[in-house]
C-alpha cells in the first residue's frame, strides 16, 4: 500500500501539489499491479475534501484528529504518519516537495534510519526501486535507490499534472488520535502571525509575470517594469542578484531560494537565466524574454524573445499598449 | 553565553554550467566555480548576531575536500571566531552520514569544554537539495528542531524561530539545545571587511578526519536533463518590436482588461 501525506489549505481542500503527489502514486501504484493508495492528512476532512480525494483514486483517508494536532510541529505530525503507516502496513510514503511534505518526510526517514529522497521526478523501476529527483535546482538528475522500506520521498511541484482518476476510489475515512510523545511537541509553532502575510503569495499564484535582473541597472531603474506589471495585471518577480543588491525585496525573488511560479506568461527582462533562476520559473507556460545578449540562456529557453535593452524596449511596450486602449 | 555552531556546505555556484564527472557520481568541479549555499550565508550571519548578543563565539563546520577551507575562512571573515574541517569527499556522504559527523563535532567539542548549544543549518543545500541533514542531526542529538525559518534569536535559553508558513508567518519557540535550519531572506549577510579577510586568513582551524565510514548517499548516478531544442520565436529587436510584441500579449489574453 501507498501512503500519501496530503496538505490541507485553510479552507479544507487538498493542496494542488499534493494531488499531483496522488496522481504521481497513482502510476507508481499502477507499476506495482494496482496496490492500493490511502491517504494521511491533519484535522477532520469536509464530505466535499474526502469526495475529491476520492475522485483521485484514495481508497481510505486517515485523518489525524487530536491536541497534539493544533498547532504544526514536524515531529508530531511525523509521529501521527508513522503509526498510520505501521497500521497500514505501506511500504511507501510520499509527500509533495514543499516545506511540510519534506519536513514530515524527513522525520519519518531520520526515525526510521532510512534514505528520503526529496523532489522525485520520475520512478525509474520497482525492482530495485529507483527514482529520479532533481538537484542543482534541477540542472542536473539523480537516480536514487530505495532499496529499504519504508521507501520515502517527496515529488517535485509540476513533475506530473493533477488529474482525477478514471476509477474512484472508496474514500472511507477512519479518524486517528494516535498517541504523540511530549518531546514530539517541544517544537511546534506557538504563534501565526495572519497580520503579516506572505507577501510572496500574490507572486506565486500570479497569471503574468514581469520578471527584472542586474538589467535594470539600479532600485530607480524599476519604473517602466512596474508599469508594464500594472497595465498586464501582473506580479513583479525579480532575480536573486536583484535582492542581493538591494534593489527589490527578497519576497520578490524568483529562483531555487525564492518562490517557484508557474504563471501563464512570464515576462523576464534583463535576466540571463541562472540555473537558480530558471529553478523558480522554469514550470511558466509562456516565457517572452527581453534581452540585449540572443545567446543568454533566458533568450534561448524561452517561447519568444526580443533583442535589446529593457530600458528602451519596455517604455516601447507600455506606450503601444496605452495606445490600443486609447 | 550562547555558542552557536554554524554548519556550511562549498556547493557549485548556480551561475556555472554544470558538467558531470565521468562517473556520473559529481559535478566536475574543474568547470564549476564554487560558493556557499544560499541559506546558509544567512545561517553564518545569524550566527554571528547570536553569539554577539549572548556574548558568545559562533563555530564554523564544514565537511569536504581541501578546497572547502575558502567556505571557511568566509565566515571567519565575516565574524565566526573559530572553524572546524571534517577532510572528507562530500559526494561519498549521505545527508545520514553528514548529520552523524556533524553529531560528532558537538559531542567532541563538547568534552573539550567548547560546547554548542545550538546549531544552525540551512535548510537544503544548493547542490544535493537533500531538505533533511538538519532534522537528521537532532534525532541523533536528541535535540528539537526547527525549519525553513529566516529569523531566530535567543533569550533566557529560549529559542524564537519564525518563518512563512502556509498558514501565515509562524513563530516557534523552544528550549536549548536546539537545532534550526534557515531559509535565505530574513537577513542579509553582511560582506567582510578588510581586517576582517585579513585576520580570517590567519585564522587557526581544526582539521578532522570523519568519525565513522560514510555509507554513501544512495545515488545510483547524476544525469543532465536532456537538451530541450531551442523553439524560441524572435519578435524582433529593440522598440521596434513594441507592436509584436502586444500582439503576443494580445494572443494569449493577458492584456484584456
Amino acid at each position: 500500500m501507498i501512503l500519501v501525506l496530503v496538505e490541507v489549505s485553510p479552507a479544507g481542500e487538498a493542496v494542488e501539489t499534493s494531488r499531483e503527489a496522488i496522481t504521481f502514486a497513482r502510476d507508481l501504484a499502477a507499476a506495482g499491479g494496482g496496490v492500493p493508495i490511502d491517504a494521511v492528512l491533519v484535522g477532520t476532512p469536509d464530505d466535499a475534501l474526502v469526495g475529491v480525494l476520492a475522485a483521485h483514486g484514495v481508497r481510505r483517508i486517515h485523518a489525524l484528529t487530536g491536541a497534539a494536532y493544533d498547532s504544526f510541529s514536524g515531529a508530531a505530525w511525523a509521529a501521527g504518519v508513522e503509526q498510520v503507516r505501521a497500521g497500514a502496513g505501506s511500504v511507501v510514503v510520499m509527500a509533495s516537495g514543499t516545506p511540510r511534505g519534506n519536513e514530515v518526510l524527513a522525520h519519518l526517514g531520520a526515525r526510521a534510519a532510512v534514505p528520503m529522497a526529496a523532489n522525485v521526478v520520475s520512478f525509474g523501476g520497482l525492482s530495485p526501486f529507483t527514482v529520479t529527483r532533481q538537484v542543482v535546482g534541477g540542472a542536473a538528475l539523480e537516480e536514487m535507490q530505495l532499496s529499504q522500506r519504508p521507501a520515502l520521498f517527496t515529488v517535485a511541484g509540476h513533475a506530473v499534472e493533477a488529474r482525477p482518476a478514471d476509477t474512484h476510489g472508496a474514500g472511507e475515512l477512519v479518524v486517528e488520535t494516535p498517541e504523540v510523545p511530549d518531546a514530539d511537541l517541544v517544537a511546534r509553532v506557538v504563534s501565526t502571525d495572519e497580520p503579516e502575510p506572505d507577501l510572496s503569495g500574490t507572486l506565486k499564484s500570479a497569471k503574468v509575470v514581469v520578471g527584472a535582473g542586474r538589467g535594470a541597472g539600479s532600485a530607480e531603474g524599476f519604473d517602466d517594469l512596474l508599469e508594464l506589471a500594472d497595465l498586464l495585471d501582473a506580479s513583479l518577480g525579480v532575480s536573486r542578484v536583484v535582492t542581493s543588491l538591494g534593489w527589490r525585496p527578497h519576497h520578490e525573488q524568483v529562483g531555487q531560494t525564492g518562490s517557484r511560479i508557474s504563471p501563464d506568461l512570464y515576462i523576464p527582462c534583463g535576466i540571463s537565466g541562472a540555473i537558480q533562476h530558471w529553478a523558480g520559473c522554469s514550470s511558466a507556460k509562456a516565457i517572452l524574454a527581453i534581452n540585449t545578449d540572443p545567446d543568454a540562456p533566458m533568450v534561448t529557453k524561452a517561447t519568444h524573445a526580443v533583442i535589446g535593452d529593457l530600458h528602451e524596449v519596455i517604455p516601447a511596450v507600455n506606450a503601444e499598449i496605452r495606445r490600443r486602449r486609447g | 553565553m550562547v555558542s552557536p555552531l554554524v554548519c556550511v556546505k562549498r556547493v557549485v555556484d548556480s551561475s556555472s554550467e554544470v558538467v558531470l564527472t565521468e562517473d556520473g557520481q559529481g559535478v566536475d568541479g574543474r568547470f564549476a566555480g564554487f560558493t556557499t549555499s544560499a541559506h546558509e550565508e544567512c545561517a553564518v550571519e545569524l550566527a554571528v548576531r547570536i553569539a554577539a548578543d549572548g556574548g558568545g563565539g559562533a563555530t564554523v563546520l564544514t565537511l569536504g575536500d581541501a578546497d572547502a577551507v575558502e567556505q571557511l575562512r568566509s565566515a571567519l571573515a565575516v565574524g565566526c571566531t573559530a572553524a572546524t574541517h571534517v577532510l572528507a569527499d562530500p559526494q561519498a556522504f549521505g545527508p545520514a552520514d553528514v548529520a552523524r559527523e556533524i553529531a560528532a563535532v558537538v559531542r567532541d567539542h563538547a568534552a573539550a569544554g567548547t560546547p554548542h548549544d545550538l546549531v544552525l543549518l540551512g535548510n537544503d543545500a544548493a547542490d544535493s537539495g537533500d531538505f533533511q541533514v538538519g532534522i537528521r542531526l537532532a534525532y541523533e542529538l536528541g535535540w528539537p528542531v526547527v525549519n525553513g525559518v529566516s529569523a531566530v534569536s535567543v533569550d533566557g535559553g529560549v529559542v524564537t524561530a519564525s518563518g512563512s508558513g502556509p498558514d501565515g508567518h509562524e513563530t516557534f519557540r523552544l528550549p536549548l539545545p536546539a537545532v534550526v535550519t534557515v531559509l535565505e531572506g530574513g537577513v542579509e549577510p553582511r560582506y567582510p571587511t578588510v581586517p576582517g579577510r585579513m585576520k580570517a586568513r590567519k585564522a587557526p582551524i581544526e582539521e578532522r578526519e570523519p568519525a565513522a565510514e560514510p555509507v554513501g548517499p544512495s545515488r545510483v548516478r547524476l544525469v543532465l536533463p536532456p537538451p530541450s531544442p531551442s523553439t524560441v520565436q524572435v519578435l524582433g529587436e529593440g522598440p521596434a518590436a513594441a507592436p509584436a510584441v502586444v500582439d503576443l500579449l494580445e494572443q494569449l489574453g493577458v492584456l484584456a482588461r
